[in-house]
């Protein structure tokens, strides 16, 4: 069985005062992820505040934009599509899409690599994730 | 200090509607309100504690304090987990009234999804403006059915859990659900109906998914001295647990949930295990939502959750840990999206051997009701109760 990733209308993101930064590198294809400068470690979503001490003493910084699949599923709806979490290799698992590819192929432990598709209106682009 | 025996559930009642063409949402609210008033022998101007969540309209406690005509109230509360928010009224509602601050807690729940033809399961939805985390996942098309299958399909890869195994978690809520006169679904179902029904979001098929249905439910919760003065069954609340469960910044393992916590602080204050949980109203959204709880809750070793539920387990009168014996959400009644109220109900109905005669637990002294609100995979609220027939 071969079911491909249908190329959905993305909705575009709500942008806020604190998460504008990541999406105006979203508009230049530059992927970022949150650093939590106490610790070292990085996280994700980002947001004003560290996950890990809630000090303010974070940045947002490059990420390579590849990692595997932690664990996904496909919804087999008009348009079906495969929803994931992708742990990138910074650490983070983080919720996104594997996309150009046969949905009933995926795996978990699968390795993926960075892809952006657009989203409607002109707004940032949205990062996915396809098979390396 | 600890509120078992501090509180008694003395009033519970389920809406019979499961789809509500002709009523709002507040009328609903009013109407099982009344309804568990009415179980208890209670009347509206003994409430003067009041509890509701996101379900109920506008500013809830405010809304419909002013439409139901509550006039004493001294003590509101308007915790919302989603679907375990009325397991945590239920705690809070305890804890208000072993500090003296209410005396006869109202809890309510309603809603129409069913009607309003909401994608409840299968479109994105936003719980609100200014949600920080929507922005990274509503384009993802987070869903409440995508969310779930997320945590199936990695407990199948840890452990080695099966669709097969899964689907007899629906074959026993069906079971139950054959004697439930108001249960949406009432045909009894194999496994193989289960496991052949359409993929909704691998690995969860439309069977292992709970119905979509309007209605409600409330409870009444009171004091000691005020329960024995009633005439109904005495209903202690013994063990009370919550936790709230989520990303943790992109560190979550999705295979186990907040009942692992809920469940450990309610165990702890009700000085049981659950060895002694004579029935269970496991919060069943779908069915990996209760695999997934029983082993959380130690029902079983973690991991071994789909042996556990295989070969009519959970079957009432077959298995050792007969659940959700009115079919639960998977096959009776889910209304306003939101589980956890009918999940008490059952459990209360168990405790007080009010449940049908064909699912009666004998002897159900003890019993449980657990609910996880909000999204499995993603974050949520875990509501443990445990509740004791005096």
């Amino acid at each position: 069985m071969t079911t491909m990733a249908f190329e959905r209308a993305l909705p575009a993101p709500a942008i806020d005062p604190t998460n504008k930064a990541f999406w105006e590198a979203a508009a230049e294809h530059r992927f970022l992820i949150g650093l939590c400068k106490d610790t070292g470690e990085h996280f994700f979503y980002p947001r004003g505040c560290s996950p890990f001490t809630l000090s303010n003493n974070v940045e947002l910084v490059p990420a390579k934009g590849t990692g595997v699949i932690y664990t996904f599923t496909v919804a087999r709806t008009k348009e079906p599509h495969a929803v994931a979490y992708v742990e990138l290799d910074e650490g983070p698992r983080i919720m996104t899409n594997i996309v150009d590819c046969d949905l009933d192929a995926l795996r978990i432990g699968l390795p993926v690599k960075l892809v952006w598709k657009p989203s409607q209106d002109g707004a940032p682009p949205i990062y996915m994730f396809t098979p390396a | 200090m600890s509120i078992n025996g501090k509180a008694y559930i003395v009033g519970a009642y389920e809406h019979p509607t499961r789809k509500a063409e002709h009523q709002s949402v507040a009328q609903l609210h009013a109407e099982v309100a009344y309804g568990a008033l009415q179980d208890a022998g209670l009347s509206k101007d003994d409430i003067d504690g009041y509890f509701c969540a996101g379900d109920a309209p506008g500013l809830g406690m405010l809304n419909m304090a002013d439409y139901m005509g509550l006039n004493n109230l001294s003590h509101v509360d308007s915790t919302d987990t989603g679907g375990s928010s009325y397991q945590i009224h239920v705690a809070h509602a305890a804890e208000a009234i072993a500090m003296g601050k209410c005396n006869v807690a109202l809890i309510t729940l309603a809603g129409r999804p069913r009607s309003e033809a909401m994608a409840t399961g299968t479109a994105p939805r936003s719980w609100g403006v200014n949600v920080p985390d929507d922005p990274f996942e509503i384009p993802m098309g987070r869903t409440v059915a995508t969310a779930y299958a997320m945590s199936a399909m990695r407990h199948m890869y840890e452990y080695g859990t099966t669709s097969e195994q899964l689907a007899w978690i629906k074959v026993a809520a069906s079971h139950h659900a054959q004697h439930n006169e108001h249960a949406m679904l009432r045909k009894v179902v194999t496994v193989e109906d289960v496991v052949n029904s359409p993929l909704v979001a691998d690995p969860l098929h439309r069977l292992d998914c709970c119905v979509i249905s309007d209605g409600g439910g409330a409870l009444i919760v009171t004091r000691p001295e005020i329960a024995k003065s009633l005439k109904r069954p005495l209903v202690k609340v013994r063990g009370t647990g919550e936790a709230v469960k989520h990303q943790a910044g992109g560190t979550i393992d999705v295979t186990y949930s907040g009942a692992r916590a809920s469940g450990a602080r309610a165990f702890a204050m009700a000085g049981c295990t659950p060895a002694d949980i004579k029935y269970a109203s496991i919060y069943d959204s779908f069915t990996i939502t209760v695999l997934i709880q029983l082993e959380d809750l130690g029902f079983c070793e973690k991991g071994q959750g789909g042996k556990f539920v295989s070969d009519g387990n959970l079957i009432s009168g077959v298995g050792k840990l007969p659940f959700n014996t009115d079919g639960g959400g998977l096959c009776n009644n889910h209304p306003a999206n939101r589980g956890g109220m009918t999940k008490v109900i059952e459990a209360v109905r168990q405790a007080r051997g009010e449940a049908h005669p064909a699912v009666q637990v004998k002897n159900a002294d003890l019993v449980l009701a657990h609910g996880t609100g909000g999204l499995l995979s993603i974050r949520h609220g875990s509501g443990t109760v445990i509740l004791e027939r005096e």
